[in-house]
């Protein structure tokens, strides 16, 4: 070890592997995986918001899945949860929605809305 | 970067391997690779959670969804329902022992929830095996803030100012210590990290090394710098091969990173580490023996003065600590001395690693801040005693410590208010006894780990602990007589004040602190020849209970020796002549006839 910047460095990077583990307050994606949701493709889009986060180094976002929120013909349904806010819920999202959903919401923290779930339709 | 949606820990600490993690471990990492989850969800090997009795333990996260016992064949119910389908597994939760919910999340067990994790930060939630995990959590950034900003005196100062005194038993101030090496003169001197761990109760440092090497790697670079020694050691049983198989791969990855070597942080300080293997013999985690035996000669206490601060390791300036020591010598650097010194008592800071056993609900390791009472730590962390039982007594400090009777339960526990009551700290072992422990037999059993441990360098701790381990044998068979109680007190003073070594002075304290704390039952023992708790065998008649009795005849049937013997639908009777007390009608008799006194 020759400097502490080069400490820093290695911190920097460990950190976002680990950053799953620590209960940060983090914004949490949460795809729903009931069976009509895998049936309308929540898997696929589960492994895009992956990819879009590992491609984007966002490491500070937590995903998880959840069973069926009861809203089937909306499937597949993504949740945006920020802490202190109310949760966001997209329906019939798709691979592709996906990239726009984490840059707007996630990075800029504007909702999509013309995608959100309007709950009184 | 790796982006992972998901971390799956499996413990992989000594407690969980031997109920088989591993291969849990295995049967998960195929699974997931099976259904193509390998790329999302990570498994990582962490250390001990300290709930080893409800291992194998895996927790989830970003969910910190806690599960135990998880066998092999339940990995494809946890991965089709909760990897899947985002639902927890329920039945593998963690429930309280008197309720009948489960509980979710890991924080929320009552286990956990009253703990604060100091020297245990990292245990149970990094991979021990990757250096990097560590430094992610801010490991080394002690070493590095040492040896950049701060002079050897003044590491000293914050550690002595934090009040951080000796886990290993003693309780000595480390700052005072260190600052007693650093005055002595000498080309060469040396560090030495405690991790015989003798206590038979005690698996704290096991559980530090396997779960957190690196902390204690770097706690004891810190400690080099500041008393000015570039090389240590660390003594550590061979019977803790996991641990050793860890700070194996921790020191190496150091050495790798330049953690530990030459000019480290280009500061133009030199550091190395090497282990040194114990037997295990419980005096050789005495320091003197200690260090005799990293020498490389037999493991027996050498008279001090002169001190280890002044001659240690080949006769150089030493300073020996404990494992738990130095895993709390990094966060007092970071986090400074001021926070380490709002925890804990007036005279006994920050936090203690306990190991909880015996009659108690949630067996497990522990860590607390100083001067949490007993009883928090029994029915709140604890969780209780089982089968309802009453509590009777906790013993602290293994075979030198003592006994505290339920009187003494809302006692905060701190190294003085131990011993003022006749205890000790010790290395944290904490054994929770209930109505049907038999304090003599307690007593007996702890003189005779010290009596079979002692070196025999000494004639009071040789011959002494023997002469007691005789009448306190005499008296659970029943042939106590009244002289006994005497000679046990005049001989456990001889023993305490002659020996040469910390064995001997403190070998008598179980069987003193019984005698403060339960004399009646010695007395029960030698006068009445009755053991109350119904423990010791030779004090015990077995008898059935006319009224009770049903005559079904079942004891007889499984009596060994056909000491049973009576009429089908009449009371059966005992013959006591016959009877090996072996208790097996006992256990049998459906309509608790059998009783024993
Ligand atoms: C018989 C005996 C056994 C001991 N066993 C241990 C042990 O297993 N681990 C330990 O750290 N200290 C043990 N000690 C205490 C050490 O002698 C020494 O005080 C301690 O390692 C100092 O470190 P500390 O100041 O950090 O506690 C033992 C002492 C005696 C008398
Ligand atoms: S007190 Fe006991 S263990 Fe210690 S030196 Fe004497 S005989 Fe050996
Ligand atoms: S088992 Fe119990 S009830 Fe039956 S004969 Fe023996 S003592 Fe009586
Ligand atoms: S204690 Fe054992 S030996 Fe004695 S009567 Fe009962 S079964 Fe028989
Ligand atoms: S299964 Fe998806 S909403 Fe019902
Ligand atoms: S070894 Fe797994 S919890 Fe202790």
């Amino acid at each position: 070890m020759r400097s502490l910047e080069e400490l820093k460095a290695i911190k920097e990077k460990a950190e976002k592997t680990i950053s799953v583990r620590e209960n940060t307050g983090a914004p949490t994606i949460t795809v729903a995986m009931g069976t009509c949701g895998i049936s309308n493709g929540a898997r696929e889009v589960l492994n895009a918001v992956i990819e879009e986060l590992n491609t984007r180094g966002l490491a500070n976002i937590h995903v998880t899945q959840t069973g069926c929120p009861g809203l089937c013909h909306k499937e597949p349904i993504v949740t945006i949860t920020v802490p202190g806010k109310n949760p966001y819920m997209y329906g019939k999202v798709t691979p592709e929605n996906v990239k726009k959903i984490i840059v707007q919401h996630i990075v800029n923290n504007q909702p999509v809305t013309e995608w959100l779930v309007n709950l009184e339709e | 970067m790796e982006f992972y949606r998901s971390h799956v820990l499996v413990c992989a600490g000594t407690g969980c391997t031997s109920s088989d993690s591993q291969l849990v471990r295995r049967e998960l990492l195929k699974q997931l690779a099976e259904k193509g989850l390998d790329k999302e969800i990570k498994v990582v090997e962490t250390g001990c959670f300290g709930f080893c009795n409800l291992g194998p333990i895996m927790v989830v996260y970003p969910e910190g969804t806690f599960y135990c016992q998880v066998k092999p064949q339940d990995v494809n119910e946890i991965v089709e329902e909760h990897f899947i389908k985002g639902r927890p597994v329920q039945r593998l939760l963690y429930h309280e022992p008197d309720k009948e919910t489960r509980t979710l999340e890991f924080d929320n067990i009552e286990f956990f929830r009253h703990q604060k994790r100091v020297a245990l930060a990292n245990c149970g939630h990094i991979n021990p095996e990757v250096i990097e995990e560590y430094i992610a959590r801010d490991g080394y950034f002690a070493l590095a803030r040492v040896l950049h900003e701060m002079t050897p005196q003044e590491v000293i100062d914050v550690i002595k100012k934090s009040g951080l005194r000796g886990r290993g038993g003693g309780g000595f101030p480390t700052g005072v210590k260190w600052e007693f090496a650093s005055k002595s003169q000498g080309d060469q001197k040396y560090v030495v990290c405690n991790a015989d761990e003798g206590d038979p109760g005690a698996f704290m440092d096991r559980s530090v090394l396997e779960g957190d090497p690196h902390a204690v790697l770097e706690a004891m670079a810190i400690a080099g710098y500041a008393i000015g020694a570039n090389q240590g050691y660390i003594y550590v049983r061979a019977e803790y091969p996991i641990a050793v198989e860890r700070l194996q791969t921790a020191i190496k990855q150091a050495r790798e990173l330049g953690l530990l070597g030459k000019n480290i942080f280009s500061k133009g300080f030199d550091f190395d580490i090497d282990i040194r293997l114990g037997a295990g013999a419980f005096v050789c985690g005495e320091e003197t023996a200690l260090l005799t035996s990293i020498e490389g000669r037999r493991g027996e206490p050498r008279p001090r003065p002169p001190f280890p601060a002044v001659a240690g390791l080949w006769g150089k300036p030493t300073i020996i600590n404990n494992v738990e020591t130095f895993a709390n010598v990094p966060p007092i650097i970071r986090n400074g001395w001021e926070w380490f010194a709002s925890m804990g008592t007036e005279k006994s800071k920050g936090t203690k690693v306990f190991a909880l056993a015996g009659k108690i609900n949630n067996t497990g390791l522990i860590e607390v801040p100083m001067g949490t009472t007993l009883r928090t730590i029994i029915y709140d962390i604890g969780g209780g005693i089982p089968k309802g039982k009453k509590f009777k007594a906790a013993q602290t400090g293994g075979p030198s410590g003592g006994c505290i009777p339920a009187e003494l339960l809302d006692i905060e526990i701190d190294y003085d208010n131990l011993t003022a009551i006749g205890s000790m700290m010790g290395s944290g072992g904490l054994i929770v006894m209930d109505e049907d422990n038999c304090m003599v037999d307690i007593a007996r059993f702890f003189l005779e780990f010290t009596q079979d441990e002692s070196c025999g360098k000494c004639p009071p701790c040789r011959i002494g602990t023997k002469r007691m381990l005789e009448i306190l044998t005499r008296i659970t068979e029943g042939k106590g007589t009244p002289e006994d109680l005497t000679n046990l007190e005049t001989l456990a003073k001889t023993i305490k004040n002659a020996s040469l070594c910390g064995l001997g002075q403190t070998a008598p304290n179980p069987v003193l602190s019984t005698l403060r704390y339960f004399r009646h039952e010695y007395e029960a023992h030698i006068y009445d020849k009755k053991c109350p708790a119904g423990v010791c065998q030779a004090l015990l008649t077995y008898k059935i209970l006319a009224e009770k009795c049903r005559g079904c005849g079942l004891c007889a049937r499984n009596c060994p020796t056909n000491a049973i013997s009576g009429k089908v639908k009449e009371p059966y009777v005992i013959d006591v002549e016959k009877c090996i007390k072996c208790g097996a009608c006992l256990e049998k008799c459906k309509f608790a006839a059998v009783i024993k006194e």
